[in-house]
C-alpha cells in the first residue's frame, strides 16, 4: 500500500513541478467553452439550454489532451519497464497512475466548471450538479483513457489513434452526465443519473486497470 | 473443451474444413438472397402509412443484426484467441472487421434513406442510430489499431483488449432502445410476447437474416483464407530474406 501511495505521490509531484500540465488543460478546457458562445451566439437562454453540454464536451476533450502523458513519459525513459519489474503488481501501478492522471488533469477541470458554468447562464442548481455529475462521472475518463494509453504508449503517432480509440467509450458518460445536470435545472430528480454514472465508474474501475496493465505488458514485451 | 479448439488452431485443417464448406456457402447465400428479395419486394404487403418505403426495412433490420452481431463474434473470437492464444481466432477476428463495418455503414445509410421519407429528414439523432454510429466509430478504432502496428501478434492482443473493452458498448446498444425510447420503434421482434410483427412481414425478414448470416459466412471464410495465406507469406519471405 506504502508503494501504491508513493508512486501516485511521485506522478503528482512530477506533474506539479512541471507545472505545464495543470495550466495547459485548464487554458485548453477555458479557450474551447469561451468559443462556443462566440460561435452560436452570446443570446443567454442559448448558452443556458447548451451549457451543461458544452462544459461535458470541453472536459472530455481536454481531458484527452493528457492522457497520452500517462505512461508515454516514464516508458521513454526507460522507468516504466523498472515499475513493471517492481513488486507492485502491474495493475496496481497502472491504477496509481490513473489516479494521479484524475487528480491533476481532471479535477482541477471541475474545480473552474462553475466560474465557467456562470458565465453560460448556468443556473445554480445546474452548477451543483454539474460538480457533483462530474465528480462522479469524470474518473471513467481517466480509466478508460488509461487503457488507451497503454495501448498507444511507444506509438509514434499515438495521440490521434488514441481520440479515435477513447472517444466513442466516453459517450455514455457524457449522455448520463449531461442528462444529471438537465435534470436538476428542470427540478426534476437527479439522482438516477447519478447513480448510473457512479456505476460506471465503479465497473470501469474494476475492469480498466487489469486491460491497461494487460496493454502495457505488451507494450514493453 | 480445450482439446477441441485446439483441433480448429490448426490453421491446414481450418483451412481445409472451410474449403469444403465454402461452396455450400455460396450456394446458400445466392439462394436464400434470391428468395428474401423476392418476398421482401414483391410478396410482403405494403404499408398502408408507409407504403413500399416499408420494404427498406428488408435490407435495413438485417444489416443492423449482422452489425452488431459480427461485433459481438469479433469479441468471442479475441478473447479465444487472448485465453488460448489460439491464432486463427485472432485472424478470424481481424477478418471479421471490415465486413462488420460495412454492414453498420450499409445499417446507417439505408436507415437514413428510409428516414427521409418517414421522418422527414435524413438523420435524427436518436438513441439507436446514435449507438450504431459510435459501433461504427468502434469498428474504426478497431481496424486503425490493426494497422498501427508492425508486429502481428502484438497488434492482435492489442486489438483484441479493445474489443473486449468495447463489447461493453453492445448492451448498452442493444437496450439503448428501452432506455431513450424516442422517434425510433421500440423493439418488435425478439419481445417478451413472441413477435408483434404479422408473419406475411416477418418471414421475408427473417429470410434476408439468414441471407446475411451466411453471405457474411462466405466473405469471411474468403478473408481469414487471405490472412492465413499472407501470412504463410510472410513467413515464407522472412525465411527467404534470412538465407
Amino acid at each position: 500500500m506504502n508503494k501504491f501511495a508513493n508512486l501516485v505521490l511521485r506522478d503528482i509531484r512530477l506533474a506539479v513541478r512541471q507545472g505545464s500540465a495543470f495550466t495547459m488543460t485548464l487554458s485548453f478546457f477555458v479557450v474551447a467553452v469561451t468559443l462556443y458562445p462566440l460561435g452560436v451566439g452570446p443570446e443567454l437562454n442559448i448558452l443556458a439550454r447548451i451549457g451543461p453540454g458544452v462544459l461535458w464536451v470541453g472536459a472530455l476533450l481536454s481531458c484527452l489532451l493528457t492522457l497520452d502523458r500517462i505512461f508515454q513519459a516514464d516508458f521513454e525513459d526507460g522507468s516504466l519497464d523498472q515499475l513493471m519489474l517492481g513488486s507492485l503488481p502491474v495493475e496496481l501501478m497502472a491504477l496509481a497512475k490513473i489516479i494521479a492522471h484524475w487528480l491533476t488533469s481532471v479535477v482541477p477541470l471541475i474545480l473552474i466548471t462553475p466560474i465557467l458554468a456562470v458565465s453560460l447562464n448556468m443556473p445554480a442548481d445546474g452548477i451543483w450538479a454539474m460538480m457533483l455529475a462530474l465528480l462522479v462521472g469524470s474518473p471513467v475518463l481517466s480509466l478508460i483513457g488509461a487503457v488507451g494509453a497503454g495501448l498507444t504508449v511507444g506509438m509514434r503517432r499515438g495521440g490521434v489513434l488514441l481520440s479515435l480509440l477513447v472517444l466513442p467509450l466516453y459517450i455514455p458518460v457524457l449522455i448520463f452526465g449531461v442528462a444529471a445536470v438537465e435534470a436538476a435545472i428542470a427540478v426534476l430528480p437527479m439522482g438516477p443519473h447519478i447513480l448510473l454514472l457512479a456505476g460506471f465508474s465503479l465497473g470501469a474501475l474494476v475492469v480498466c486497470p487489469v486491460a491497461a496493465a494487460a496493454a502495457l505488458r505488451l507494450a514493453v514485451e | 473443451m480445450a482439446i477441441d479448439l485446439h483441433r480448429f488452431a490448426n490453421p491446414a485443417r481450418f483451412l481445409r474444413i472451410t474449403s469444403a464448406i465454402f461452396p455450400w456457402a455460396v450456394v446458400t447465400t445466392a439462394l436464400l438472397l434470391v428468395a428474401g428479395l423476392y418476398l421482401a419486394l414483391f410478396v410482403s404487403p405494403e404499408d398502408y402509412q408507409q407504403g413500399a418505403t416499408v420494404r427498406i426495412m428488408f435490407v435495413h433490420v438485417p444489416a443492423a443484426w449482422m452489425a452488431m452481431s459480427v461485433y459481438t463474434m469479433m469479441a468471442i473470437s479475441s478473447a479465444t484467441g487472448l485465453i488460448w492464444k489460439h491464432p486463427v481466432a485472432d485472424l478470424s477476428a481481424k477478418a471479421a472487421a471490415p465486413i462488420g463495418a460495412c454492414f453498420t455503414f450499409l445499417a446507417l445509410v439505408t436507415g437514413s434513406l428510409w428516414g427521409q421519407p418517414m421522418w422527414g429528414t435524413f438523420w435524427v439523432w436518436d438513441a439507436r442510430l446514435t449507438s450504431m454510429l459510435i459501433l461504427f466509430f468502434l469498428y474504426l478504432g478497431y481496424m486503425a489499431i490493426w494497422g498501427s502496428f508492425d508486429d502481428q501478434s502484438k497488434a492482435a492482443k492489442a486489438a483484441a483488449i479493445l474489443v473486449l473493452i468495447g463489447a461493453i458498448n453492445i448492451p448498452i446498444i442493444k437496450f439503448s432502445v428501452d432506455w431513450w425510447n424516442t422517434l425510433h420503434q421500440p423493439a418488435s421482434v425478439a419481445t417478451m410476447d413472441g413477435p408483434k410483427i404479422h408473419s406475411s412481414i416477418l418471414t421475408p425478414l427473417l429470410v434476408m437474416g439468414l441471407a446475411y448470416t451466411s453471405l457474411f459466412l462466405t466473405i469471411f471464410i474468403i478473408r481469414v483464407k487471405a490472412e492465413i495465406l499472407e501470412r504463410r507469406l510472410r513467413i515464407l519471405r522472412l525465411a527467404h530474406v534470412e538465407d
